[in-house]
This record gives structure tokens, sequence and C-alpha cells, in this order.
């Protein structure tokens, strides 16, 4: 019995891979694609091997070195107003911003799949209250909705993650709705209820993997939103707090030394548009990949 | 003779959303008072006209539709009537083959997993076992076994449709509604289906209801024929009598629009029924078919005919066998 | 006088410039992984203006392949076109871009898909759908387009076009779509060509003789060429000018539509006409006789006649290499060893 269950998932891991490989095979000749997902990696690494890149501690303060200049020490993108190593500092921000990433992300998709994929389904008056909501939280623009989740929950960065996550469910929630209206129609569905399957049968084993690509460039698209989020909010003090290396902290920190030491403020914020740019890079290009539809 | 199915009073709406506010909604009224037997071991066929209602009737017998009105009796037992697990049971018996081959599989899914996906969601044999029938089945619809690891869009249309056929006799039903099951095979593939169906119905005694709009098909394969327009009933009877000795105008203008094998004389031949073809949200008055009816009487715009008995097994709906 | 303009085109068929579209040694494989599908090989095939060409044959035998690869829709990868040439109004349609391909498309070249569910978007209104399609051809504004769309639809025989514009694809039913489908391929401006791919498999046959009847009468007005893809042979017979056979990539027969049903030469042809249920002689039968076998296996398919294990005329020869054109009339053609009467010897 329980050998029949492996070789059953291992044929569907077989298939999924397949059909993740043919989108690899394309995503290849796809150049932004290619950027973002380069980009993507080094941060991923470099948030992985943080305390093997650098020889500094990321909180270590020495007066003494206060706003060096970057590329003339050791330090190479110079010291802040308490004499940190920057470079170090943005090392380990990715660190940081890798989880709030993943984390709100991994709220809103569970949530947001959920509510769209029952929305969708049932349809009739369970999605015309949801859809209600879902608007209504939509019509509260979304950095508004987050900082009034945080000012609730109080400013830390557990909870800038959680008011990032939930803020964006309502957007989730829509592109799953869509794609499982979309697919609920087709006649595979009714025979597979005429075969006897269940709802919850048809929902997650049919409809989900059916409708999974739209939701997937969503997901690359959101990581990159989440953390210029919890930038924005640890710059507002909502989010991280001191001495976190955080990068929109280390933005907000030195707001005051803009003209007279420029690279404190200009390396986290650097840091911050080429990750947020390398996951939507690889989220156009995994549109383009995996649903040609929605290309217009 | 055992009655399998009684449908007693049918009747499917559709509900459309209207966009003005303040208009009523306007109803689709796609199955319209409809009382049929099948019998065990029946091949009945349904023809009509496209939008008549023929899929939804299919639809709604195996609970797949709602139903606005009437009765579903499959053995005795009302359909609507039956809780889940029951239902389920009863799904075990009967079966669909659909009209589109392209949409009715799941594109995710590699024919091996579509065809043990029935056996699966009952709990049936092991991974052996319904390999074993997998093979078994493939083979019976003319498809061959190594093709298991191919994906639904790696196929020809008709060669989906087989795979539809063999989805459907995964869990050795009792009866299987066909809709429209050969109509996007090619004639060579058609005539082994349905001398395959014809097989299987000699060896299992399946029981089938045979929608298609193939009249040929139809004609060939029935024991009794029903002749659907606009949701409604206008003529049905044993195959022999209906072919032979059809009455009603419609009927007799799907005979003629057949076209015929073979090119000679085409142009001269020129007899197509005219006319639109009525709304089912706003049907005629009176007898549904009079707007293109070419023998339509005063009365036929008044009064819808009822279904009547001409000869034992003989219904007709029109007023000219008043 | 239909027979007469038939025939005086028929002498001028000699003229090159009478050919509209022009399929020379087309061959198209698939690459997938489990090695290569060659679906179509070493396909020739002409289309005159103002004609209809009824492409015929087994299911899964290359005809949507055929036609996608004039308008380039045959995906690729998988799909390779691995040589010949599409001549279409003197241009060679594999030369060209993406850009001018999709000029074509949908412009001199027109196209009713087979999958109604997948070409029309699920999620748009059917009116929106083919209005979209005016407005991408013509300058027209939306409300303009709209009404366009209504009469395309009432043309179609599709009932309250103005209510039924508003429908999305999965509340009309099967014939509905394919209706739908029609009138789409029918909102594009003058098509030179349209390929029609079992254009009516859907639909009953009062409608289907409307909707050929109303084909036939476009391409009349427009002169327009039809390639016409079916599996219904009685179709074939009411509007068909020529015909060509195919079988597991390969053409089998061609002929003038009168030769072929007058006299069908290949054991495929024959065992297709005996199979159809409206064959006369089924009237009392309880079984039909149907070819036996299936179509081989496109993967490990030779040079032999793809017929080859199912004919019941089969000899030696047949399973060594694919048989020569033999010409038996004036444009009736046929590749088969046995009408040669070579493996005879
Ligand atoms: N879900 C739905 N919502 C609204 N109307 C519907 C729905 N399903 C079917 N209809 C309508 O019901 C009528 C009957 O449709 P049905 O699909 O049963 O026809 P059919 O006889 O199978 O036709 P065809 O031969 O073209 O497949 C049509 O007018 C169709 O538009
Ligand atoms: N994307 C694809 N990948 C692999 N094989 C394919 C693909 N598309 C088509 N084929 C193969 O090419 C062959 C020709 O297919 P095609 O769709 O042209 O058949 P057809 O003649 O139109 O059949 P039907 O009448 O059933 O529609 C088939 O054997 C099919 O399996
Ligand atoms: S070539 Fe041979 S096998 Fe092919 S059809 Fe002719 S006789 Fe039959
Ligand atoms: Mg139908
Ligand atoms: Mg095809």
């Amino acid at each position: 019995m329980n050998t029949e269950i492996k070789e059953n998932t291992n044929k569907q891991s077989i298939e999924k891979n397949s059909l993740f490989k043919e989108a690899l095979f394309q995503l290849k000749g796809n150049k932004s694609a290619i950027i973002g997902f380069i980009i993507i990696v080094g941060f991923i690494l470099m948030a992985v091997l943080a305390p093997w890149l650098t020889p500094f501690e990321p909180n270590s303060q020495e007066i003494s070195i206060r706003k060096t200049a970057p590329f003339v020490s050791s330090h190479i993108l110079g010291t802040d107003d308490l004499g940190r190593d920057l470079l170090t500092r943005i090392i380990y921000g990715s660190r940081v911003s890798l989880i709030i990433g993943t984390i709100s992300v991994g709220i809103s998709l569970t949530f947001g799949i959920l509510i769209g994929l029952i929305s969708g389904y049932y349809g009739g008056w369970v999605d015309r209250i949801v859809m209600r909501f879902i608007d209504i939280m939509l019509a509260i623009p979304y950095v508004l909705l987050t900082i009034v989740i945080v000012a609730l929950l109080g400013p830390s960065l557990v909870n800038a993650m959680i008011a990032i996550g939930v803020s964006q469910i309502p957007q989730y929630a829509r592109v799953v709705r869509a794609s499982v209206l979309a697919e609920r129609e087709n006649d595979y569905i009714t025979a597979e209820r005429s075969l006897g399957a269940s709802n919850s049968e048809l929902m997650f084993k049919s409809i989900l993997p059916n409708s999974i690509a739209p939701i997937f460039v969503q997901a690359t698209l959101g990581v990159g939103n989440a953390i210029l989020s919890s930038a924005a909010l640890s710059f507002l003090g909502l989010g991280a707090q001191p001495p976190t290396s955080e990068w929109g902290l280390m933005i907000a920190s030195s707001r005051e030394f803009v003209t007279s030491a420029w690279w404190i403020v200009t390396f986290p914020g650097v840091a911050v548009l080429l990750t947020v740019l390398g996951f939507n890079l690889l989220a156009d290009g995994l549109r383009d990949v995996l649903d040609p539809r929605m290309k217009d | 003779m055992e009655k399998l199915l009684e449908v007693k009073n049918l009747k499917t709406y559709f509900t459309l959303k209207s966009d003005r506010i303040g208009s009523r909604p306007e109803v689709v009224k796609a199955v319209n008072d409809l009382s049929f037997d099948v019998n065990k071991g029946e091949i009945l066929g349904i023809v009509g006209e496209s939008g008549c209602g023929k899929s939804t009737l299919g639809k709604t017998i195996l609970k797949l539709n709602h139903k606005t009105e009437g009765e579903i009796l499959f053995k005795g037992s009302e359909i609507f009537d039956l809780n889940d697990k029951d239902l389920k049971d009863l799904r075990r018996k009967m079966q669909m083959v659909f009209q589109d081959p392209f949409s009715s599989l799941n594109p995710r899914k590699k024919v091996g997993s579509l065809l043990a996906q029935p056996m699966q969601i009952h709990k049936l044999g092991t991974k052996e076992e319904i390999d074993a029938k997998i093979d078994e089945i493939m083979k019976e619809v003319g498809i061959n076994p190594v093709y298991k690891g191919r994906f639904p869009h790696q196929f020809s249309g008709g060669q989906r449709q087989r795979i539809g056929i063999a989805r459907a006799l995964m869990l050795n039903p009792e009866f299987i509604i066909c809709d429209e099951a050969v109509s996007a095979l090619d004639v060579s593939i058609q005539a082994q289906v349905l001398n395959l169906l014809l097989d299987l119905h000699d060896k299992y005694k399946f029981t089938y209801i045979f929608i298609a709009h193939d009249l040929a098909v139809v004609e060939f394969i029935s024991t009794r024929i029903l002749v659907m327009y606009l949701g409604k009933i206008v003529e049905t009877a044993e195959k022999k009598e209906l072919v032979g000795n059809h009455f009603h105008p419609y009927t007799k203008a799907l005979f003629d629009a057949f076209p015929a094998t073979d090119p000679k004389g085409r142009d001269e031949r020129a007899t197509v029924l005219m006319g639109d073809v009525p709304s089912p949200i706003n049907p005629p008055s009176g007898c549904y078919f009079h707007p293109r009816c070419p023998r339509a009487m005063d009365k036929c715009k008044l009064e819808y005919p009822p279904l009547k008995e001409v000869s034992p097994g003989h219904k007709v709906a029109c007023w000219l066998h008043e | 006088m239909d027979k007469d303009a038939y025939s005086s085109r028929k002498l001028a068929s000699d003229q090159n410039k009478d050919i509209l579209l022009s399929m020379e040694d087309i061959s198209v494989s698939f690459y997938t992984h489990r090695g290569i599908v060659k679906a179509v090989r070493n396909l020739n095939l002409q289309i005159k203006k103002g004609e209809t060409l009824a492409l015929v044959g087994e299911s899964g035998c290359g005809k949507s392949v055929t036609a996608h690869t004039i308008n380039q829709l045959v995906p690729m990868p998988p799909g390779k076109i691995e040589s010949g040439k599409v001549i279409f109004e003197g241009r060679n349609l594999l030369d060209l871009d993406d850009k001018e391909i999709a000029s074509l498309r949908g412009d001199r070249i027109s196209m009713i898909f087979q999958e109604p569910m997948t070409s029309l978007n699920p999620v748009f209104r059917i009116g929106d759908q083919i209005a979209d399609v005016f407005m991408a051809h013509h300058d027209i504004k939306k409300d303009e387009a709209m009404e366009k769309t209504v009469k395309l639809l009432e043309l179609v025989k599709i009932p309250a076009p103005e209510r039924r514009i508003k429908d999305y694809p999965h509340q009309l039913s099967g014939g509905m779509r394919q209706r739908a489908m029609i009138a789409m391929a029918l909102a594009s401006p003058e098509p030179g060509l349209l390929i029609a791919d079992e254009p009516t498999t859907a639909l009953d046959v009062t409608i289907q003789a409307q909707i050929l009847r109303l084909i036939n009468e476009l391409k009349q007005d427009i002169n327009m060429s039809v390639l016409l893809i079916t599996h219904d042979m009685g179709v074939v017979a009411e509007t068909a000018d020529k015909v060509i056979v195919m079988y597991a990539g390969r053409k089998m027969e061609e002929a003038d539509v009168y030769s072929l049903f007058e006299n069908p030469s290949h054991p495929y042809t024959q065992g297709l006409l005996n199979s159809l249920p409206s064959n006369k002689k089924y009237t009392n039968a309880t079984r039909l006789e149907a070819i036996k076998g299936t179509i081989p296996d496109l993967l490990t398919i030779g040079n032999e006649c793809p017929f080859e294990n199912r004919c019941p005329h089969a000899m030696t020869v047949c399973r060594e290499s694919f048989p020569d054109k033999t010409e038996l009339a004036d444009g009736h053609s046929v590749w088969c060893y046995f009408v040669d009467g070579k493996g005879k010897e």
C-alpha cells in the first residue's frame, strides 16, 4: 500500500518535471528573464553566504571611521554614520529581504489561492460576497492598507511581513479566481465530475494545476513588491527596528547625510532597486513563457 | 422490458444575467418538458438541431447540470435525491463520452493518469490491476498502450476521442451517454468505434443514449430514435418505423438535408431547410417549428401540438396528425 | 452555368497565374522527447483562384498540420518544417518574418479552427472577440464593429445575435461556438484563401447545409479559394471541386470530385467510402465494414506505403518503398502499386 502511494507521487513529480523542463528550456531564449534570474541568484547567494563574504560584522560600530568614503579603504563601499561597514550591512540586509519576500508572499499565496479557488469554483453568493470584500480591500490604497495593519499590530519586522502578506491577498485572490473561472467551464472538469471526483479533488488536483501559471508569475512579481514595501515600511519606522541591517531602515536612518555622505543612502537604495528589478524581469519572462495570452 | 431510466416532465432552464438594470432576466428553456423511458439494453439515439438541448439533457440525466423540474429515475430512484455517497456509487454505473475531445481531457494529465483516474477516484484495484486494465481498454479502443506517457495535446482529435471513450469504459459502467462521441472521428475509425460500441453492447449488455447530429450514424446504431427540436420531442419511434415512416416535417427535413455521398447532380439538389433557428430564449408561438415548416397551418401558430401516439411506440407532435 | 464555369476554369488551369496557393514538397516533423513524428511528408498541393480543395483523411494524418503550415501556426518547437515551399500570391510564406505573416493572417488568409473552445477566449464575450477582429483590420469604432458583428452572427444563423454577443463561449452550444468561429474568420476583409478546418463537424445537417451554402456564396462573390478540411465524405461530395485523400502524412489519391466518387482507386479511398454508415448497403446490417487496424506510428514509420498494414491488397513491394504517382486520367492520380500493376509482376 505504502509503496503504491510512493510510486504514484513519483509519477506525478515526473510529469511536473517535464513541464517545468519545457518552461526552463524556453526561458533560456528570453534575455530579460536571464538577467532577472542572474540578479536573483546573486541575491540569494549573497543572503545565504553572508558571513563568508565579508570580514566585518554588520553591527560593530567604530566611531573613528565614521562616514568613510567608498573605494578608499578596506571598507569598499565606505562606512555609515556609526562607522559600520556599509557593504556588510547591505549583504546582511539581503537576508532580511529574502525572508520578508518569501514569508509575506507565502502568506498572500496561501490565502489568495484558497479564497480565489473557493470563490471561483463555487460561484454564486459565495463568490459575490468574497469579491465584494476584495473590491473593498482593493479600493484602499495598498500602502495605506499595509500601514493600517502594522499600526494595529505594532511596528516590528514580523508584523511588517504579516501586513505586507495580508494586504496582497486580494491581488492573488483575483488572479486565482480569474484563471479558475476560465478553467472551470472546460469539459474536462465536467468529465471528471461525472467520474465521481469530489469538489476538493476537482479544485486542488485539476483546476489549480491548470491555473498555476499566472499565479506563479504573480508570486515572482510579489517577492519584489514585498521587498520594496518592507523597505518603505522600515523607512517610515513601521518595519524593522534599529540596529537591524534592513535596506529601507538603512536609507531612513541616513536621510540627513544625503549631501554630506551620499553613499550611505545611495548604496542601500541601489540594492533595493536591483533586487526588485531582478524579480520583475524574471516575472515578465515567466509570463511570456508560461502564459502567452497574458502578454497583452 | 425492464426500464433502466425514466425521465418524466424534465425541464432544465438557464437564467441569463441581463445587463440592463431592472430588465427581467432571460430564461433559456434548454430542456422543455421531456418525458421518455430508456429500457435496459436499448440504444436510444437522439438527433436534433444544434442548440436544441441534447447535451443539456445528457448532462442533466447524470446530474452534471441542475434540473428545474421533473423526475429522473435510474432503476426507480430519483437521481437528484441521492446523497453524496450514493451518487458517487451511481457514477460508476453511468458514464458519459463528451462532445469536444479537445476540452474534455485534462491537458496536464498524461493518458495513463487520465485513464487511471476513474479507478483511483473509486479506490478500485491495485496499481498493477489498474495498469493492466488500462492496457486492455486502450487496445480495445484502438490506441497503442505505448502512448500512455503522452499528453492529450500530442494526439489528434480522433485519437483523443478514443481516449475519452476508454476513460468511460474503465469503470465497467451499465449505462453510457455518448454525446457526439463519434462526430469528431473520421469514417474508418468511426466505423470501428461504432462497431466497438455495438460489440460492447452485445458483450456487456450496456445501455446507451447516443446523441449525434449525424443521422446516418444514429440510424445505424440505434434501436429507437428520438428527434428533438428546441428542447422538445417532436417525434420518436423504433428505428425502422422512424426511418421508413416518419411524419413530422422536421424529421423529413432532417432526412432531406443529409448530404448524399455522391457529387452527381449536387447543383440541382437545392432543398435546404431555410429560415433562422428560433431562439430557445424566446421560442415562437404555437408549434416551435412553424416558422420554418413548409406545411404550417393557422392552428400551428397558436397552440403547441401534443405528443401523440400514432402507432404503437411511435409518437409525433404535429397538428398534421391530430 | 456552374458546370461551364468549372470547365472553363479547368481549361485555364495550366496557366500558373490561376494558382493562388501552391505547396511544394512540404515535410513537417515534430521533435518530441520520444522521437521525431513525421506528420507530413513530401506533400504537394495547389489551389486555384475560386476553387475548393478538400483535404480528407484519417484522423491524425496531418491535415491540420498542413493547414497550419500555410499560415505558420505550427508550434515551433517542437514542430519543424523540414523542406518545401508555400507559395502564396507569388511569395514563399516560409521566408516571411513573423510580422509579415501576422499581417497575412486574418487578412488575405482566414482560418476557421478545428477547436472552437481553444480559439475562443473563455473569459471574453463573443461579441467583443469578433468586434476586435473588425477593429484590427478596419479603421472603425467599437459601436460600428459591434453592429457588424451582429450582422455577421445573423449571417451564420445564430439566433437572437444582439443578445448572444453578450454571452461567454461556454454559454453557447457546441454548434453555436463553431458558428461564432466562422463569423470570426469572416470578419476579415475579403480573404483570398479561407482555410476551413472541420468547419461543420459540430453542426447538424440543416445548419451544415446552410453554412456550406454560405461559404460557397462567399466564394463566388469574392472569388475566394477554400481549403476545406473534413472527414465527412458527404460534405466533400457537396462542396469540393478537387479532393486530396491523405493518409499518415502522405497524399494517396488526388482527383476532381466527380472522378473520385465514380472511380475511387486507392484501396484506402475505397475502404473509406465503404465504411460510411450512410452507404445503402447498411440498411439492415448489424456491423459496418470498417477498415481493420490503426494508422501506423508516425514515430517509427519508414519509407513503406503507410497503408500497407491495413490494406487488403498489400504486397511485398508495398513494404519496401512508397509508390510513385500513377496518373489514371486527367487530374486523377493515385499513389499505389496495386493500381499501378507494377507490384503484380
Ligand atoms: N451554462 C449555460 N448557461 C446558459 N445557457 C446555456 C448553458 N448551457 C447551455 N445553454 C443553452 O442551452 C441551449 C441548449 O444547449 P446544448 O448544449 O444542450 O445544445 P445541444 O443540443 O447539445 O447543441 P449542439 O448539437 O450544438 O451541441 C443552448 O441555447 C445553450 O445556449
Ligand atoms: N504539438 C505536437 N507535438 C507532437 N505531435 C504532434 C503535435 N501536433 C500534431 N502532432 C502529430 O502530428 C500528426 C498530425 O496531426 P494533425 O493535427 O495534423 O492531424 P489531423 O489530420 O488534423 O487529424 P484530425 O482529423 O483528428 O484533426 C498527429 O499524429 C499528431 O499526433
Ligand atoms: S501501395 Fe500497396 S499497401 Fe499501399 S495501398 Fe497500394 S496496394 Fe495497398
Ligand atoms: Mg451538444
Ligand atoms: Mg485536425
